[in-house]
């Protein structure tokens, strides 16, 4: 009983720190979509207010629901946000695959070292990495320098604010997820498994396609959700290196929020990114809690 | 031969990926011309314009202050929270309690912002605390976040610990919050001290729930970078970048020199 008792003691701070700064937060969210936009401070209508013979009566505001599924620049948005973020997943996944599978190889004193290098850059500032893509990619950036002068091009490639910018940027910037999670499952798997496909006649390509890659899956999925759910609400990069056509969820709320000071209709787009996200979160968070397990 | 090869072409280009924008940044930070893509001649003029620029040296000033306390904030949180989730076995509501935990995790920045912005002001329309926004509320919605991060390297460590000691003090006669205090706080002193560099390095980091939740007056760190990368590339910027890497650089060091010790022998 006195056990029980010293718990729910020790669980009060974090449970209810977490519930009052993260789940109620999410609540008020959801009603402010509901809400509409006015003058004055805060910028947006209660929900419900008391008639004059005394009961509550509630509105419910379904404008920006409606003008997502009406304005095709909102929909665009989220499909947009989809694929940059499959893209540069799969583009971190090409790039990440083969880092963990050589880390998790190299000798055994290598592997801190290098996992530690893949780990700095993440501890840098994320906002003066994506400064170096600015100076690398833009008209009389690095890359166009040096293409010119090798006498690759003639004239300098418009690189900056294109689709490309924007997957190498999410692709640099998100890298480290995808190899740590890839190298905790590679780094599990037990070698004499590739050791009797050798022996019974397996080419080293056919012993990856059929022993590595699918048993690396967890980490594979693992790591793809790591990159793809914050990179579909991602901001800061479709800003600086996207095109002004590179209108993400993130970007687009960021907009009517702080342009357009229209709290109700960036609510409403929190909870649609919500929405979007939901499935591959549970799917994140079902794995986690069974390898926890 | 072939192996070694097999090993080091993935890394190169990986590596090469991570570093090369971060190596030209540093060679650039040290240009003498204001062009940041032509290098005339080596200057440390652009370090001494760091130094000078006020608003900037403000800012992070209020970031490192905002930083050091919700990282401490964010380590008392995820160490309960920690200690909980790999200690307590299945209490009630550990799923909702690991779900809560794990969120923020993952959840884009731009909806933890906003929300965590709309909370602020019902509270404060509600209680009228917080007073206005500033650098209080950025430091409890860092503190927030940074508590998921510290939990998550708290309960990996002691999921990994070997709990004889603790259950040979207890043989010895020793009350449960003596063993918490004289054993397993002091082994898991790594993991907490990795933890709350992690919430302190996010802290610094963070743009775009810091936008969200401050006010006039408090900008920081990144919010002041971001507003100057919107309006041009300066060198000033690759110097500023050049003494975080190096400072992060130093502090990982440190850091994994703390959590991973050498093995004697």
């Amino acid at each position: 009983m006195k056990g029980r008792l010293g718990r729910a003691l020790v669980l009060a701070l974090p449970w209810s720190w977490m519930a009052l700064f993260f789940v109620v937060p999410f609540v008020i969210v959801l009603t402010i979509a509901f809400a509409e936009p006015s003058e004055g401070l805060p910028p947006y209508t209660p929900l419900w207010r008391w008639t004059e013979e005394g009961g509550p009566i509630i509105q419910l505001n379904l404008a920006n629901f409606r003008l997502f599924l009406e304005d095709p620049f909102y929909l665009e948005a989220g499909l947009r946000s989809l694929r940059v973020a499959a893209v540069s997943a799969t583009l971190c996944l090409l790039v990440g695959y083969p880092m963990a599978l050589a880390i998790a190889r190299a000798p055994e004193r290598w592997r801190t070292l290098l996992l530690m290098l893949v780990i700095l850059p993440f501890w840098t500032s994320f906002l003066l990495r994506i400064t170096a893509w600015i100076g690398i990619l833009q008209d009389q950036g690095w890359l166009n320098g040096a293409l010119l002068a090798l006498g690759v091009i003639q004239e300098p490639l418009q690189l900056l604010y294109t689709d490309i910018a924007l997957y190498l940027g999410v692709t640099y910037c998100y890298l480290p997820f995808m190899v740590l999670p890839l190298y905790a499952t590679l780094s599990k798997l037990d070698p004499a498994l590739l050791e009797a496909a050798e022996d019974l006649g397996a080419r080293p390509s056919r012993a990856f396609l059929q022993v590595t890659l699918p048993l690396s899956m967890p980490g594979v999925v693992a790591g793809f959700l790591l990159v793809f759910i914050p990179a579909v609400g991602e901001f800061v990069i479709p800003e600086l290196l996207g095109g002004p056509d590179a209108q993400l969820v993130g970007r687009v709320l960021w907009m009517e929020f702080f342009q357009n000071r229209d709290w109700p209709l960036a609510s409403a787009l929190a909870v649609v990114l919500l929405l979007l996200l939901v499935a591959p979160i549970a799917i994140f968070q079902a794995r986690a809690a069974r390898e926890a397990a | 031969m072939r192996r070694a090869a097999r090993l080091a072409v993935p890394l190169g280009i990986g590596f090469a990926f991570l570093y090369l924008p971060i190596l030209l940044m540093v060679l650039f930070s040290f240009n003498d011309s204001r062009l940041v893509t032509t290098f005339t001649g080596f200057s440390t003029r652009w370090y001494v314009a760091l130094w000078e620029n006020e608003a900037l040296m403000q800012a992070a000033g209020l970031s490192l202050r905002i930083a050091a306390v919700s990282a401490t904030m964010a380590t008392v949180l995820g160490v309960i929270a920690g200690f909980a989730l790999a200690r307590m076995g299945r209490f009630r509501g550990r799923t909702a309690f690991a779900g809560a935990m794990a969120a923020p995790l993952v959840m884009p920045e731009v909806i933890t912002g906003l929300s965590l912005l709309l909370m602020f002001v019902a509270m404060e329309q509600a209680f009228g605390f917080p007073a206005g926004r500033g650098a209080d509320t950025v430091a409890i919605a860092h503190a927030t976040f940074g508590a998921a991060y510290v939990a998550v390297v708290v309960q990996a460590r002691l999921a990994d610990f070997d709990t004889s000691l603790e259950e040979a003090a207890m043989d010895l006669g020793a009350r449960p919050w003596k063993v918490f205090f004289l054993i397993t706080l002091p082994l898991t002193a790594p993991a907490i001290a990795a933890g709350w560099l992690l919430a302190f390095t996010l802290s610094l980091d963070d743009l775009v729930i810091a936008s969200f939740v401050s006010g006039p007056g408090a900008s920081t760190l990144p919010m002041v970078i971001f507003s100057a990368v919107r309006l041009g590339l300066t060198p000033d910027l690759y110097a500023l970048a050049t003494l975080l890497v190096g400072l992060v650089a130093v502090g990982l060091v440190i850091a994994s020199w703390i959590a991973w010790p050498r093995r004697r022998g």
